[in-house]
């Protein structure tokens, strides 16, 4: 037993749910664009489906911009319908 | 004058020149048609995200122009004609988006890049 390693009766809550912002306000990003796909990726999941507001943390209007550009890259080929891949 | 957004898929077996020939051919056409364009980019061969046609990888072409709001039905005619191009899409630019295309091609993204990165 490492001599320094305290052991606790109950696991101690280490990380405290970060505080979610929207991140297009807070850096004034006004514009999503469709072909910058790895800024896309993370508001999508492995399987290549949009993320709900509540873990991506946007505000509605910019969540709709990020739909309508996913789903442009969707049809341009850049993003996939639907994958199982780790991106 | 809206602006407007192109972005077409070319079949794969296209050769250089035809490529040229082809961007060459629409440029003429928006030009012809009132339109002017303000930056074609070329981005090439590209590997699809899922196969297009029995296709695996395209080439990619984005285009940004102006024209009145009238142009676009004909380019899509043109381009449905047109049996090299896979498929095509034509998106029209906000003032938000114009200026966002504008700064990008100036390189002054480098600094935001990080920002969106550690975001």
């Amino acid at each position: 037993m490492a001599k320094n390693e305290i052991k606790y009766l109950t696991a101690i809550k280490q990380e405290k749910p970060k505080k979610k912002f929207c991140r297009f306000k807070k850096y004034g990003i006004k514009y999503v664009d469709y072909k910058d796909i790895e800024f896309l990726k993370k508001f999508i999941n492995e399987q290549g489906k949009l993320l709900p507001r509540r873990l991506s943390g946007n505000s509605l209007k910019y969540q709709r911009k990020v739909q309508d550009a996913v789903k442009k890259a969707r049809q341009m080929a850049l993003l996939p319908y639907v994958t199982d891949l780790l991106k | 004058m809206n602006s407007y957004e192109l972005m077409v898929i070319f079949t794969p077996v296209l050769s250089e020149e035809d490529f040229k020939a082809s961007q060459k051919k629409y440029s003429d056409l928006i030009a012809e048609l009132g339109g002017a364009t303000i930056a074609s980019n070329p981005w090439g061969l590209k590997s699809l995200a899922y196969p297009i046609q029995k296709k695996t990888t395209g080439i990619y072409w984005v285009l940004e122009f102006q024209g009145p709001s009238d142009i676009n039905e004909k380019l899509k005619i043109q381009m449905l004609r047109d049996e090299q191009i896979m498929r095509h899409m034509i998106t029209r630019l906000d003032k938000y988006a114009v200026e966002y295309n504008h700064v990008k091609r100036n390189g002054g993204f480098a600094m935001q890049d990080k920002e969106k990165q550690e975001a």
